[in-house]
């Protein structure tokens, strides 16, 4: 499925982070992803959080740098070959991979994809029925 | 409006007389009470006599910032300290402060050539001038308000800072004309903005912008976020204040208040006198100035000058915007950098905001520019491949203007600090570490 994925573009300084959690935090928005591509200079902060159109007005209000963007997000069995798969098959249609993060944990893996077409990707994913939204519990970002 | 026409648009052979008249009387009165200027003289074999038309000027000594540090600070008056009427000061970032003295007739010498730069402007009697010019030892602030108080003009005298103070008072006075630094004058419009207060549904229609160097592109930015028409002052307190020269709505340079300041272009190592049109550094010599008359006082700013007539009516010579001021041109392996420069190209970029501070470094043997530059929000992805493709093609539009290369930083919007009076576009650790 399409998730909304909140991004942020973070100076790269101790405490910074940790301004942003804290507003997150005041308004008891829950945090089910994450990731933070670092550069030198400057973070980028991905998350899929429990109410992002929330999460964005009052981050903006608090001058943090913030805009919305749509991912995919699935849940694939935790075994050998899964990814694999699901890559060759976008690979053959034409997809592209931007980034993506994702763990593993009793018997299921939970991926977010940044990919070039997302409505055709989950097609892809939908036709195979590679995927699931079971067990998914962030119901709000879902598009 | 032409404020004092006599003076503004006189015939160009009467102006030459007025000025060697003025200059030969300033040069008597700081020989015979200025120590400074009579040993400078003497050095040089010169005696007021010498001087007899304006264009014997090229005999006199040049003053420089040092020297008024030097005579600090009240070693270049010319008259007595009880006819002094006031003090300003310029601040003291690289050293002790300049002192400047006034004396009754300089403050109205002083409103007078306000009260030309905002007609020049197109400022009148009607005009609710709101002063966001810092109001102090600074001259910005008592200038606008004692010039804009001659022509009959309702003054705000808010001084600097205290922004959504500043629109409150746009909205409910109907101030018709802002007078700040372009700097401020920028930010204020994008507080308007990030307010959704539309800027035409203001009164507002004239800027006085001054007291540092500001782009072209810079302009036409304020001109649409203010929506106003912006006019740039030019001024230093060691000749005066604003309004030693202002713009005209004609748009091609801003007209020198030459009957009392005299202006010479120069090149700045050799000091050899450059032609009209040639582009160098500007110096002026008081022709009425009584408390603390200077002679060829080297301002630092380069520009170049014109004397043809103006289509607005007015005669007296004009001098391009300043293009950059040798003070702030910094020598990054040898080639000069104005911060001017970045400024153009990150105006052109829509991408970037006009927001950025040039780090000079020495690593080494080795100088480095580091270019810190916001990014408008909009723009921002959560691809760093995007950001960077992005930070790279302005990385190159910096250094193919500069011509040196350089480090591009991307910060966090408003992650550079907003001045209130002048903006702070440099730092250079160079200078730090020789201290």
């Amino acid at each position: 499925m399409i998730v909304k994925q909140l991004t942020a573009f973070l100076q790269n300084e101790p405490g910074r982070l940790e301004e942003l959690t804290s507003v997150l935090e005041q308004e008891k928005i829950n945090i089910s992803a994450l990731s933070i591509a670092e550069t030198e200079e400057y973070g980028i902060v991905r998350m899929i959080v429990s109410h992002p159109e929330k999460a964005e007005e009052r981050l903006k209000n608090e001058g943090f740098s913030v805009k919305t963007t749509l991912v995919i997000g699935v849940e694939v069995p935790d075994e050998p070959g899964t990814l694999h798969h699901i890559l060759k098959r976008w690979a053959d249609g034409g997809i592209n991979v931007r980034y993506m993060y994702g763990y593993s944990n009793c018997g299921a893996a939970r991926l977010i994809m940044k990919v070039s077409d997302p409505e055709k990707a989950t097609q892809i994913l939908e036709e195979e029925n590679l995927w699931s939204t079971v067990g998914w519990n962030a119901k709000d970002c879902i598009m | 409006m032409i404020w004092n026409e006599p003076k503004e648009c006189m015939d160009r052979e009467e102006m030459t007389h007025l000025q060697g008249k003025r200059l030969r009387s300033t040069v008597e009165k700081v020989y015979q009470n200025v120590p400074f200027y009579r040993r400078k003289m003497q050095e040089l074999g010169v005696e007021p006599e010498d001087i007899r038309r304006i264009e014997d000027i090229k005999y006199l000594p040049f003053t420089t910032k040092q020297d008024l540090r030097d005579n600090y600070p009240y070693g270049l008056m010319a008259v007595a300290p009880s006819e002094v009427v006031r003090l300003h000061a310029s601040s003291g970032t690289t050293g002790k402060p300049t002192v400047v003295g006034y004396t009754r007739k300089d403050i109205d010498m002083f409103s007078e050539n306000v009260a030309r730069s905002i007609c020049c402007t197109g400022g009148n009697r009607d005009d609710v001038v709101q002063v966001a010019y810092g109001y102090g030892l600074f001259t910005g602030g008592l200038g606008l308000h004692y010039g804009a108080e001659k022509i009959g003009a309702a003054v705000v005298p808010i001084s600097g800072g205290n922004t959504m103070k500043q629109l409150t008072l746009l909205q409910d006075f109907g101030s018709t004309i802002l007078a700040c630094t372009p700097s401020y004058a920028m930010h204020l419009a994008e507080v308007l903005a990030e307010n959704n207060i539309d800027p035409a549904s203001l009164k507002l229609r004239i800027g006085i912008f001054g007291a540092e160097p500001w782009s072209h592109e810079m302009k036409e930015k304020i001109e649409k976020g203010l929506h106003i028409k912006a006019y740039d002052i030019y001024g230093l307190s060691e000749v005066m204040g604003p309004g030693v020269s202002c713009a005209c709505g004609i748009g091609e340079g801003l007209h020198v208040a030459e009957d009392h300041f005299y202006p010479e272009i120069v090149n700045p190592e050799t000091l050899e006198s450059l032609e009209n049109g040639e582009l160098g550094e500007l110096v002026f010599t008081h022709l009425t100035k009584e408390a603390m008359p200077l002679l060829r006082y080297r301002t630092r700013d380069l520009t170049y000058l014109n004397d043809t007539p103006c289509d607005c009516g007015r005669t007296n010579v004009r001098m391009a915007s300043v293009k950059g001021r040798s003070d702030d041109m910094l020598i990054i392996r040898g080639v000069n950098v104005f911060p001017s420069q970045v400024e153009s190209v990150l105006l052109s970029i829509p991408e970037a905001k006009p927001h950025y501070l040039l780090v000079v470094e020495r690593k080494g043997a080795m100088d480095t520019l580091e270019v810190k530059v916001e990014i408008d929000e909009t723009y921002f992805s959560d691809e760093i491949n995007a950001i960077n493709i992005l930070k790279n093609r302005i990385r190159h539009q910096v250094e193919s203007t500069l011509g040196i290369s350089i480090k591009l930083t991307i910060v966090e919007p408003k992650a550079l600090e907003r001045s209130e009076g002048k903006a702070k576009r440099v730092l250079d650790l160079r200078k730090e570490e020789e201290k």
